[in-house]
């Protein structure tokens, strides 16, 4: 599963805890064009829970996909306006 | 209902002071006005807003105020930190660097008080939990203020303590908002969806 879409960017944020995923992936989306997509790896577990609340909780953004592999969670963001 | 809208009281009626009826162009404009004026609301609506008292200033109690506020900011949302008392600590350049855990009273730390109140125990406790906090990935203080002001979180030092810590206004972070009192925080309190006092 995953990676059906282009990925524009992809960030890494292994190893970073709270708030650190959350508030680059923002930083990250602010950098890119409407409908592009963005990676985001991380070893926190919160950031499951947490760019889904961020994504569902803010406007212009859609969370495609959330995958686990191995202890990397990676996270599918595109920025939808 | 009430309303906030600066108007005359002839325009809260759909007819006239003498009683005549609008005609329909008035009735239009009017329309109109009120619609303009609904967008205004629902445009301010959208814009979520924080405000969040910050009154401690130990190690451990400067983390809860600048996660909530720099992730509030990736939501977009209008954030406001005062800053007062201990937790003006927080923003001076100097002493943000070497805020301390407290061992003693803490009834988290594995130590019983008679050890903790030994000298050089606050600080072995606060070595300690930067030591984890280094382990485990978490921003340092000096990030989490930067991260936020870079995303347009107002820190506002509380000027009263200013003065009353003897600081100097250039004793703090760049883009600390001085000058401002306990009537600026209410006034953004008043405006807040979510107000906390940390």
């Amino acid at each position: 599963m995953s990676e059906a879409f282009d990925i524009a960017e992809t960030l890494d944020v292994k190893g970073a805890s709270c708030p650190m995923p959350v508030v680059k992936t923002k930083q990250a989306i602010d950098e890119l064009a409407e409908g592009e997509v963005l990676e985001v790896l991380a070893t926190d577990s919160g950031s499951v829970s947490d760019i889904d609340g961020w994504a569902e909780g803010t406007s212009g953004v859609t969370l495609l996909e959330q995958v686990e592999d191995g202890d990397v969670y990676k996270h599918y963001v595109e920025k939808t306006a | 209902m009430s309303t906030d809208t600066p108007s005359d009281a002839e325009s809260d009626s759909p007819a006239g002071s003498d009683g005549e009826s609008l005609t329909e162009a008035q009735l239009r404009a009017r329309i109109e006005e009120l619609e303009e004026a609904v967008a205004g609301l629902e445009a301010d609506d959208d814009q979520q807003k924080m405000t969040i008292v910050a009154t401690q200033g130990s190690f451990d109690m400067a983390y809860p105020p600048l996660i909530l506020a720099s992730t509030a900011a990736a939501f977009g949302w209008d954030v406001v930190v005062f800053h007062t008392f201990w937790g003006l600590d927080i923003l001076h350049e100097e002493k943000s660097q070497n805020l301390q855990l407290s061992a003693v009273g803490n009834p988290n730390m594995p130590m019983p008080n008679a050890l903790a109140a030994l000298p050089g125990m606050d600080r072995m406790a606060t070595r300690m939990m930067e030591k984890r906090i280094d382990d485990n990935g978490t921003a340092t203080i000096d990030e989490l203020i930067e991260l936020s002001l870079d995303q347009g979180v107002e820190l506002q030092a509380c000027q009263m303590t200013i003065e009353l810590m003897e600081y100097d206004e250039d004793d703090f972070y760049d883009d600390v908002t001085v000058g401002v009192g306990a009537a600026t925080a209410l006034q953004h309190m008043a405006e807040s969806d979510i107000q906390l006092l940390v």
